[in-house]
């Protein structure tokens, strides 16, 4: 017989490896990362520090390459989600509208999302390459002088959402069929037998009815592309053009990885505001659900 | 036979030629391997290679950069990551949905509100973590972190407390243990969705980038993604030989992808996406 000891101790064990693990990788480096940003002029190697404040805050904040990456962040933001959302609910609605060849464009549509971001990141940069890349050669077909897409400036953060949006369209349309498919279709064939025009269902049914779908898509896609960074190397190999694609998340790695000695006080204060940032937007998102479930 | 509308033909127009964009990046890195050095060149550009069975750029980039190591370790890393990561989530999930602990309900919000922290956060502490245990460099560094999930967890926490309780009481009454009645009944009723998690699990260990790039450094322990990235300074930097290495790492998964794409779209319709 089992003492009643062991009954009571029994769910631990089977928690216990998961504790451990959560423990270590991530309730610890909260806790860390709290500690670090407020320790002032920390030197990693001797452990010495001068004092607990927000000066790494202020430092960060200041810091005219954070500022840069906050503003390229913010903007990547501004300019994939609006976009790949609008296209993403297009697609959805036309793909879940058809009834023949569901399978393959469903495959064709959805590929990207298994594909390593390094790999077809390397392929677009072949794509957008500025002599022999194969956009230019169709943007020419119409006369369109070519771009130096990724070694420019001007042009290389358009390269960015390109890749950007066609990334993440995957997701967002996956998400938004399986919403369209809980639509019920007796809203539909009420608004048939009433002679609506395909349009005006579109925008007075689709729409209203997959509005929760398209908040989730939003919010998850909004956090998604606050965390820009693995598309900078494939594409650019780094930050872009002297520097000028840092984004939030590039710059907590250059703090950290890449600059000797690494500024781990730098790099926990800009990881703690991106993760304000995310905070918002779940917060946000939970209390649109909140609003739009009652 | 029934008239086809011209809207409808429409709709496929669109719908094929959104498609061909989605995928084109596919065929031009698959076609764009195969090709020799003056026909990459070319413009314009040539819709296929003169041969298919044109491997050079294959070979350059197998003896230039250890890709079979790097696909090994690639395959060895993911192997480790989902088989632990699923014993782990297996083990939590059932004490979640099945046990009684004192505080259970309280653990669990706790857990879902550390989701919201994103994996850049925490990466700063858990490189010095690795360094501080000598494992920076090492195999341990790609596999240590990624031995739990609190999301697959929280997922499959959701299946299982769909099986009716009543099942969990019946065996119990009929003397079947804890332990029993999770691995001869839970996980064979569960294994779809169980399915779906390791495919997930492991279409993102291997396509990982930041964290390879972070914990590890030298070409015996490099993963593929980083591997490749490496490889572009290391010889690689002509695109038809950029193409082979990557088509080398993109084709497993589209192969996976292909063959259990139910899975896979299933599972991320249901919010299943590393965030």
């Amino acid at each position: 017989m089992k003492s009643r000891f062991f009954e009571k101790v029994k769910p631990f064990l089977y928690l216990a490896p998961f504790i451990v693990g959560v423990t270590i990788f991530t309730l610890y480096p909260i806790v860390n990362v709290v500690k670090m940003s407020l320790m002032e002029n920390y030197k990693y190697l001797t452990g010495d520090f001068t004092g607990y404040g927000f000066g790494n805050f202020k430092t960060v904040i200041e810091d005219q390459y954070f500022r840069q990456a906050m503003g390229n962040t913010l903007k990547y933001v501004a300019v994939v989600i609006p976009i790949s959302t609008c296209l993403a609910v297009v697609i959805a609605t036309l793909l879940n509208s058809i009834k023949k060849f569901q399978a393959l464009l469903q495959t064709a549509y959805f590929l990207p999302m298994v594909t390593s971001v390094t790999a077809v990141g390397l392929a677009w940069r072949f794509m957008f390459n500025y002599k022999q890349g194969v956009i230019n050669y169709v943007l020419s077909l119409f006369g369109v002088p070519a771009i130096d897409w990724l070694g420019a400036t001007a042009s290389n953060f358009s390269a960015l959402c390109v890749y950007g949006i066609w990334a993440i369209l995957p997701f967002t349309i996956i998400l938004l069929v399986s919403g369209l498919q809980n639509i019920d279709p007796m809203y539909y064939t009420a608004a048939k037998v009433d002679g609506a025009k395909p349009l005006r269902i579109f925008f007075r049914i689709t729409i209203p009815l997959l509005a929760p779908t398209i908040f989730l898509v939003l919010t998850v896609n909004c956090i998604s592309c606050f965390k820009v960074y693995n598309e900078l190397f494939p594409l650019f190999a780094g930050p872009g053009i002297a520097y000028n694609l840092f984004t939030v998340v590039y710059y907590i790695y250059y703090e950290f990885r890449v600059l000797t000695p690494a500024k781990y006080g730098l790099a926990a204060a800009a990881a703690l505001m991106l993760f304000g940032v995310i905070f918002v937007v779940n917060m946000l998102k939970s209390f649109v659900e909140k609003k739009l479930s009652n | 036979m029934k008239k086809i509308k011209f809207s409808t033909v429409l709709l496929y127009l669109v719908l094929f030629f959104g498609a061909l964009i989605m995928i084109f990046p596919f065929y031009w890195m698959i076609t764009g391997a195969f090709k020799t050095g003056t026909e990459i060149v070319q413009m314009p550009p040539t819709m296929l290679p003169n041969s298919f069975t044109n491997l050079d750029n294959f070979k350059f980039a197998f003896q230039t950069a250890p890709f079979v190591t790097y696909f090994i370790n690639s395959v060895e890393m993911m192997i480790a990551c989902v088989v632990l990561c699923g014993v782990t989530t297996i083990l939590t999930a059932f004490a979640f949905s099945r046990l009684r602990f004192p505080g259970r309900n309280l653990i669990f919000s706790c857990l879902l509100a550390l989701m919201m922290v994103p994996f850049e956060m925490l990466v700063i502490t858990n490189y010095r973590t690795i360094v501080g245990w000598h494992l920076h460099d090492t195999k341990w560094a790609l596999i240590l972190p990624f031995t739990t999930s609190i999301f697959y967890t929280y997922i499959l926490k959701g299946f299982f407390d769909s099986i009716p309780e009543s099942l969990y009481q019946a065996a119990k009454v009929d003397g079947c243990s804890d332990w029993k009645y999770l691995w001869r009944v839970m996980v064979p009723m569960s294994k779809p969705s169980l399915v779906t998690i390791m495919l997930l699990n492991a279409i993102a260990t291997w396509n990982s980038f930041m964290w390879p790039m972070i914990a590890t450094n030298s070409k015996e322990v490099r993963t593929l993604p980083f591997g490749l990235y490496a490889f572009i300074s290391e010889g690689g930097a002509k695109n038809e030989r950029m193409m082979a290495a990557a088509t080398v790492v993109v084709l497993p998964m589209i192969i996976v992808f292909l063959v259990a794409r139910k899975y896979i779209v299933n599972g991320v319709a249901r919010g299943g996406l590393k965030g």
